[in-house]
């Protein structure tokens, strides 16, 4: 799983059965000090996030998973939302 | 598997409901000579890692589920156990700072 | 999954058993702010894209999960047509009324 933060919405009504009713978003992934890494993607949600925050989502196969109908092509999904990352030596 | 460095902790109130009670953290992953290699993955922990240990974890989702014994989870990253130390064969024909191998502690 | 514009088709007459049948779209991916990479994807087409259609494709083994495309050798296939994205707020791509092509 990666660190990400929502930035965008994406509707497209044409598409595959499974994923009817599912919400897609722009996420564009973090590094570890909060700066955006590399190009943003598109991702299912399955967490009710919106804009602006800071979730973790998954991506490959296993991005199918958690959503209502597992059998989609889903390649990036939303499974959580973040309340704090801790960063440090203990 | 992956060599890592726990760099943090994740905390999250609203995730999927397979991850309730699972421990999240901040993992860099590194090549053997710990350079990190790409951007910081999260990964769940079964060895109750902390920030600024290094672990071997696995990133690929079968195995991820198969550890977890969680059929159908939603999880890739998983840390699988510590590393004590790296020893790599040191080529006596490079020189520099790739052939100096830290020590993990 | 990525956004992408449908730039032409691929045509094969002697391929693989399992891909008979699946259309082909040459993909090349843009990003978030409506700009072209230099990037392409072929990918298998189940919602009927055609060229010049924005769309939102996905790659590697979840791409076998469609009806079309089960057990079959695929890591690519266009998943939606996109009508609109946003970022920030701010309405980056309209099917309606974006007609300029992305530069």
């Amino acid at each position: 799983m990666k660190v990400g933060r929502v930035i965008g919405t994406v509707v497209a009504s044409k598409k595959v059965e499974s994923l009817t009713g599912v919400k897609l978003l722009l996420v564009q992934p973090l590094d570890e000090e909060g700066k955006p890494s590399g190009e943003p993607v598109v991702a299912c949600d399955s967490q009710q996030s919106g804009p602006g925050e800071t979730v973790f989502y998954i991506g490959g196969r296993e991005a199918s998973l958690p959503l209502p109908e597992p059998f989609n092509p889903a390649d990036a999904t939303i499974t959580g939302i973040i309340d704090t990352i801790a960063i440090g030596v203990k | 598997m992956k060599i890592g460095t726990v760099i943090g902790t994740v905390v999250a109130t609203l995730k999927h409901e397979g991850f309730v009670g699972r421990k999240l953290l901040l993992v860099l992953p590194e090549d053997p000579y710990g350079k990190k290699t790409e951007s910081p993955v999260i990964a769940v922990d079964t060895v109750c890692a902390g920030t600024g240990d290094k672990i071997l974890f696995i990133d690929e989702g079968n195995s991820a589920r198969q550890v977890l014994d969680w059929t159908d989870g939603c999880v890739r990253a998983v840390i699988v156990g510590f590393i004590d130390s790296v020893d790599l064969y040191k080529n006596p024909k490079s020189q520099g700072s790739k052939s100096q191998i830290p020590n993990p502690k | 999954m990525q956004l992408g514009m449908v730039v032409g088709t691929v045509v094969s007459t002697r391929k693989s058993e399992n891909l008979q049948g699946l259309k082909l779209l040459i993909v090349q991916q843009l990003t978030h702010t409506y700009k072209p990479l230099a990037n392409y994807v072929i990918a298998v087409d189940v919602v009927q894209a055609g060229t010049g259609d924005v769309v939102l494709y996905s790659e590697g083994s979840s791409c076998r999960q469609t009806a079309p495309t089960d057990k079959r050798p695929v890591d690519g296939v266009v998943m939606a047509v996109v009508d609109t994205w946003e970022v920030g707020g701010k309405e980056i791509y309209n099917k309606s009324k974006t007609d300029s092509a992305p530069l």
